[in-house]
């Protein structure tokens, strides 16, 4: 009889138990913590180097536009303006606030405070405001690249003058201009309004932008209506028979196949034999939406088998077709599910390098895409293009970049939560 | 006991059913519904065999018997609910009206309309109410208006005897109705597009006894307009509200007739050992 009685475990093994769930709960909020840390740590280096992006040293110039530039040329308005020296007009106009510059050296020298782009930029000041010819005007023009970082602190004075990118002789006429307030940093909209250019200075990530919205775009038109559609028809119609079981463990395994194989893929198939435009973001989207699919589907797949049966049931009992059965109402049930899904592959076909590399999306495009078979890059292969640019100046772009990216995949994760909240239903 | 199951398998139906059977002929005309030789396999296992049985109009037909002898699998082979499962295979034949609805020219979706049913757990679409009900006669076109519509929802919530605690919430979902209202919502939706036949599978297993009752209630009243089929493990609810008894067995009728007999003067061994509490 006292064999049976039992007085529940002893006191030894008792503590033991307790000791293994306390260590399993502080090596868990460890590991939480940790990952928190280094997320942390990402997210303030990219935010602290990316910041300055933001601002563009830019400097005041005054420019003369003489009516006699402008009449050289033959035509009329545009045409004629557009054949204006605007880059003799931007140097003629600092070697006039420094006369002093003589030599070829020091003339060079001076050229370089300003960027190349401000001959441009005094362009098109002047198509906007061609009342203006026969005018002196006051225009803010774009730094260098250098002056730039000089001004952020990234180029420090103190550094050995061969170095410095930054002359002494460099250096005292920024000082002057800075006395005459006439260097300052003001908001960076070149970096949200241009295409890619070789000066950090005049790159923009619109250009990407916009490749990268139409990329994605593209990408969920495909995929989401092909991915529902094949996990209903797997889930609720298919055979179950040897054949859909090996498209099942094939749709699996291809959620697993690394991207750049789509990449390829798209060379191959989209490239070559359809002979589709290369650097496109239609291609793009095509070769993220074969990439995109399984995740789709295997999501949309789960949601749909998380459907009661008992709603389809009803649904069929009244005299619905399965399809209507289906589109009524196991659909709107499965929806939320299959958009989480749909959010995850496309969050990870934003970030995706690789497959667009492969179909020459990692090209230097400097005009903005306007239709889908523009040439374009996209904002991760525009991170990557930039990381590799000598220039110091690009760091901060690069981060910058870093920064839209991370802003669309929260504006995409966003929609999925506010449309699963509209979707979600009690049952 | 034991040795019953075993031998069950391989008897062949007993006397009272087989009385029964040999009426058929003359019966079958006046049978709403009728099924001769019935069998359902899953894959390769047997779930019913041979089941030959009438089902009359304005009656109850109550199917009893333990727990996976059949009965579930006999209803939803009544309105081709065991389509759905892929593995399922059906032999022999269900008339209804004199048609065998296993005709391969015969549309399901119109057979289902003709043939409805109740689930064992309620189970309205998380919708409103008024959807619920609804959707059956607007897929099928029933209705021209929206006045028309408004109509068949509201009569046949009224039938099912639910309008008066759901009239002025229409546009709230079925699913926060009580377990009991639920219930009567989907018999509300089985009634409105207008079948002959309502099948109920153990619709009261999930209900507690007052909300049961109303449905009882409502079974009785519905036997006017409609022929019903109902699965049921309690024999007091089998007794109170049929009119004809089947009782199932290891996938075959063991015996059939008038609920009465059945449950006064079981003629087989096993039918009276279940109906008086014996086993199950």
């Amino acid at each position: 009889m006292t064999e049976l009685a039992f007085k529940g475990p002893e006191p030894d093994q008792l503590r033991r138990r307790h000791r293994a769930e306390k260590r399993f709960r502080l090596i868990a909020l460890l590991s939480v913590w940790l990952g928190l840390a280094f997320l942390s740590v990402l997210f303030v280096i990219v935010v602290t180097s990316g910041a300055d992006a933001v601002r563009q040293t830019k400097i005041l110039l005054n420019i003369s536009l003489d009516s006699s530039e402008f009449e050289g040329g033959k035509g009329s308005g545009l045409a004629q303006i557009r054949k204006a020296n605007f880059e003799g007009l931007v140097k003629r106009s600092i070697r006039n606030d420094f006369p002093r510059a003589k030599s070829r050296k020091q003339k060079r020298e001076l050229a370089k405070l300003v960027s190349s782009g401000a001959a441009y930029e005094v362009r098109e000041f002047v198509e906007a405001n061609p009342e203006k010819i026969g005018e002196s005007i006051d225009i803010w023009v774009t730094a260098s690249d250098d002056v730039d970082m000089l001004l952020k602190g990234k180029l420090k004075r103190n550094m050995p003058a061969d170095i410095r990118q930054i002359s002494d002789q460099q250096l005292i006429w920024l000082d002057q201009l800075q006395a005459e307030d006439r260097l300052e940093t003001q908001f960076n909209w070149t970096l949200f309004t241009k295409g890619d250019s070789r000066e950090p200075e005049q790159a923009g990530i619109a250009g990407a932008m916009i490749g990268s919205l139409y990329s994605v775009l593209v990408c969920l038109l495909i995929s989401f209506p092909l991915g529902v559609l094949a996990s209903i028809y797997l889930e609720s119609f298919a055979p179950k028979n040897g054949w859909t079981s090996f498209l099942e463990v094939n749709i699996n395994n291809l959620a697993a196949v690394p991207s750049i194989v789509f990449g390829l893929l798209g060379l191959a198939v989209f490239l070559n034999f359809f002979q589709l435009p290369r650097s496109a973001p239609l291609v793009g989207g095509m070769v993220l939406a074969l990439m995109t699919l399984p995740t789709i589907i295997i999501a949309g797949r789960a949601a749909i088998q998380s459907v009661p049966p008992s709603i389809k049931e009803a649904a069929l009992a009244v005299g619905a077709s399965p399809i209507q059965a289906v589109f009524h109402h196991v659909l709107p049930l499965a929806m939320p599910g299959i958009l989480t899904g749909t959010i995850i592959g496309t969050a990870r076909a934003l970030g995706e390098t690789a497959p667009l590399l492969m179909i020459g999306m990692v090209a230097f495009v400097v005009d903005l895409p306007v239709t889908f078979t523009d040439p374009a890059t996209a904002l991760p292969v525009q991170v990557y293009l930039w990381s590799d640019m000598p220039e110091r100046a690009f760091a901060e772009r690069t981060s910058a970049a870093i920064l839209v990216l991370l802003a669309f995949v929260g504006a995409l994760n966003l929609t999925a939560v506010i449309l699963r909240n509209k979707f979600e239903t009690r049952y | 006991m034991e040795d019953n199951y075993i031998e069950s398998l391989t008897t062949p139906l007993t006397k009272n059913t087989l009385t029964a059977q040999s009426a058929l002929p003359d019966e079958n005309l006046k049978a709403k519904m009728s099924t001769s030789d019935l069998s359902v396999f899953y894959g390769n296992s047997p779930a019913l065999r041979n089941v030959s049985l009438n089902i009359f109009s304005n009656e109850v037909t109550a199917l009893i018997g333990p727990s996976g002898c059949g009965k579930s699998t006999f209803i939803r082979s009544l309105n081709r609910m065991n389509d759905t499962i892929d593995i399922c295979r059906i032999e022999g034949a269900v008339y209804l009206d004199g048609l065998n609805i296993y005709e391969p020219s015969r549309d399901v979706v119109q057979l289902r309309t003709q043939v409805g049913m109740v689930f064992q757990k309620p189970n309205p679409f998380p919708k409103s109410i008024f959807e619920n009900v609804a959707y059956g006669p607007r897929i099928h076109g029933m209705a021209k208006t929206k006045d028309e519509l408004h109509g068949i929802v509201l009569g046949s919530l009224e039938r099912a005897g639910l309008l008066d605690e759901v009239k002025h919430r229409l546009d709230t979902p079925g699913t926060s109705l009580s377990g009991g209202q639920q219930q009567r919502l989907c018999i509300a939706r089985a009634i409105a597009v207008r079948p002959d036949i309502i099948l109920m599978d153990e619709p009261c297993s999930a209900l507690d006894p007052i909300a049961t009752k109303r449905i009882e209630e409502l079974i009785t009243e519905l036997k006017a307009e409609y022929t019903i089929v109902i699965v049921t493990h309690s024999m007091q609810q089998a007794r109170r509200l049929s009119d004809k008894t089947a009782y199932f067995h290891l996938g075959s009728i063991v015996e059939h007739g008038e609920t009465a007999e059945v449950f006064e003067n079981p003629v087989d061994e096993r039918t009276a050992d279940y109906v008086r509490g014996r086993i199950g």
